[in-house]
């Protein structure tokens, strides 16, 4: 479980969290969702430990990020699988060789064991026939589930993803889910995923944290969304009329 | 105020790249990759550039020699201490900041552009130490290139002599070896030793901390060569006063 209290940050005079508390669930499938500008990113990148924040805690099952040693966040950050908006895959190792990379850096495998785990995880996003492939010559889907390969083959206590649906048809990204989904069970993760995509909040969304402005403004999860009276919430999920009508739909089928 | 905070971010970076060292058998890979795009992939350019520079300085040196009782064997003097002194390790040096050190800046801003470099740090990597560490023990092997550079820019003189009738090639030859300093030979190879220091960390650093997307990359590849090329002609004027005065 991660647990957040209180978490600020600023850039210069710009507040960009002015106090968020919230824990992620073991197990889940947790989801920060909110409009653009809302803090999403910055919040995700100070759960990262990629920004330091000025007020608050981010505990990882007790440990408190910004107490811990050099050698103590670097344990924990070997814990951390991230699946980036953009994949973040590295353009001169090809796809295998970017599985294999946490393993070649963390890991005391021989060249076989390595070989074996990130055909493992490979297989298990679907990839079985792209190895050597560059990562400028797979599609969008495939550098995704790349990049979500690389984050589990690790074996991490916590997953995060930023916007992995982004730049994705409506198909692989239900795929993607899905996939992010099984894993969290299978492996009985910490998953954390920043979204704008609404297909995702009602399909995976075990937990869900709605940010607006820098505030934690509603959390609940993927059926208390449809029945809550939340004006902000309701105002950016229930935005398009094809929302509109599943929320309507919904709301009459549980009466 | 602006100058001072990225002096000081530079020191910092500088103490950073050697903190937290990558796992050897992944870094001996990076040094090897970096010596053959760095060091190897520059051979061509300066061979090239060094021949034929070699060559104009003696016909320049040539030319302007018209008293008939300074004896040609000069031209092969003059054309050694040029070649020696200053156009292998200060002029080749500048040459290199455009093309290693855009590579350089380029390459790391497009890992930045791209999350790469958060994605080592996520992973716990300490990413000075991976991506700059292993350029500057390739860039160790400069002195190497600046070698090259001298034996070429000294043959591109003698042939220079020799098809364009300015001296004899036995009067070239005395001249190299007239009043034969070794030490400017140790100067010289200082000299590279500082600068293949600047050619590795100013480019990395506008790689590192660049903001913004694609066209940011290119401006700070430019804005590198820039900060790069004055780095290397002070070290080079402070380096000069402290050896040779």
């Amino acid at each position: 479980m991660i647990e957040v209290k209180d978490l600020q940050k600023s850039f210069g005079d710009a507040h960009i969290l002015k106090g968020i508390s919230t824990t992620f669930d073991k197990g889940k499938t947790n989801l920060i969702i909110g409009q653009s500008g809302s803090g999403k990113t910055v919040f995700l990148k100070c759960l990262l430990g990629l920004f330091n924040y000025e007020e608050g805690s981010i505990s990882y099952e007790g440990r408190i990020f910004s107490k811990l040693s050099d050698e103590q966040k670097r344990d924990l950050r070997s814990e951390i699988g991230m699946v980036f908006q953009g994949s973040a895959l590295f353009d001169s190792m090809t796809i295998v060789e970017n599985v294999k990379f946490p393993l070649r850096m963390f890991t005391k495998l021989s060249e076989s064991e390595m070989d074996d785990r990130a055909n493992f995880v490979l297989k298990r996003v679907n990839l079985e026939n792209a190895h050597n492939k560059l990562p400028s010559e797979a599609s969008g889907g495939m550098q995704k589930r790349v990049a979500i390969a690389r984050a589990i083959v690790n074996k991490p206590k916590y997953l995060f993803c930023d916007e992995p649906n982004s730049g994705l048809d409506p198909k692989t990204a239900i795929v993607i889910d899905n996939l992010i989904q099984e894993i969290t069970d299978e492996y009985d993760i910490t998953t954390v995923i920043n979204t704008h995509d609404m297909n995702s909040v009602m399909e995976i969304g075990e937990k869900i944290v709605f940010l607006k402005d820098g505030l934690k403004a509603w959390e609940g999860s993927n059926e208390t969304i449809f029945k809550t009276d939340n004006e902000v919430v309701t105002d950016f999920v229930y935005s398009s009329e094809l929302f509109k009508k599943v929320r309507k739909m919904y709301i009459e089928e549980n009466l | 105020m602006n100058y001072l905070h990225s002096i000081g971010t530079y020191i910092l970076m500088i103490i950073e790249i050697f903190r937290k060292p990558t796992k050897w058998s992944v870094m001996k890979k990076l040094i090897i990759k970096d010596i053959d795009d760095l060091i190897i992939g520059s051979l061509g350019i300066v061979a090239f550039i060094s021949f034929f520079v070699g060559g104009v300085v003696t016909i320049q040196t040539a030319l302007n020699m018209d008293n008939p009782l300074v004896p040609k064997s000069l031209i092969g003097f003059a054309t050694r201490q040029s070649v020696i002194l200053e156009f292998a390790p200060t002029f080749i040096s500048i040459i290199m900041a455009g093309k290693v050190g855009s590579f350089i800046t380029s390459s790391i801003g497009t890992m930045r552009v791209t999350e790469q470099i958060d994605a080592l740090e996520v992973m716990g990597i300490n990413s000075l130490n991976y991506l700059v560490f292993p350029k500057l023990v390739s860039l160790m092997l400069y002195p190497f290139v600046i070698s090259i550079s001298m034996f070429l820019g000294i043959v591109g003189g003698l042939a220079a002599c020799a098809f364009g009738g300015f001296a004899t090639v036995n009067d070239y030859i005395t001249g190299l070896q007239d009043d034969f300093i070794p030490y400017h030979i140790i100067y010289a190879f200082m000299k590279t030793i500082g600068f293949a220091f600047l050619l590795a960390t100013i480019p990395s650093y506008h790689g590192f901390y660049m903001k913004g997307g694609a066209l940011d990359v290119g401006k700070a590849s430019t804005v590198s060569f820039v900060w790069t090329s004055v780095a290397i002609i002070t070290l080079n004027f402070i380096l000069t006063q402290i050896l040779l005065s």
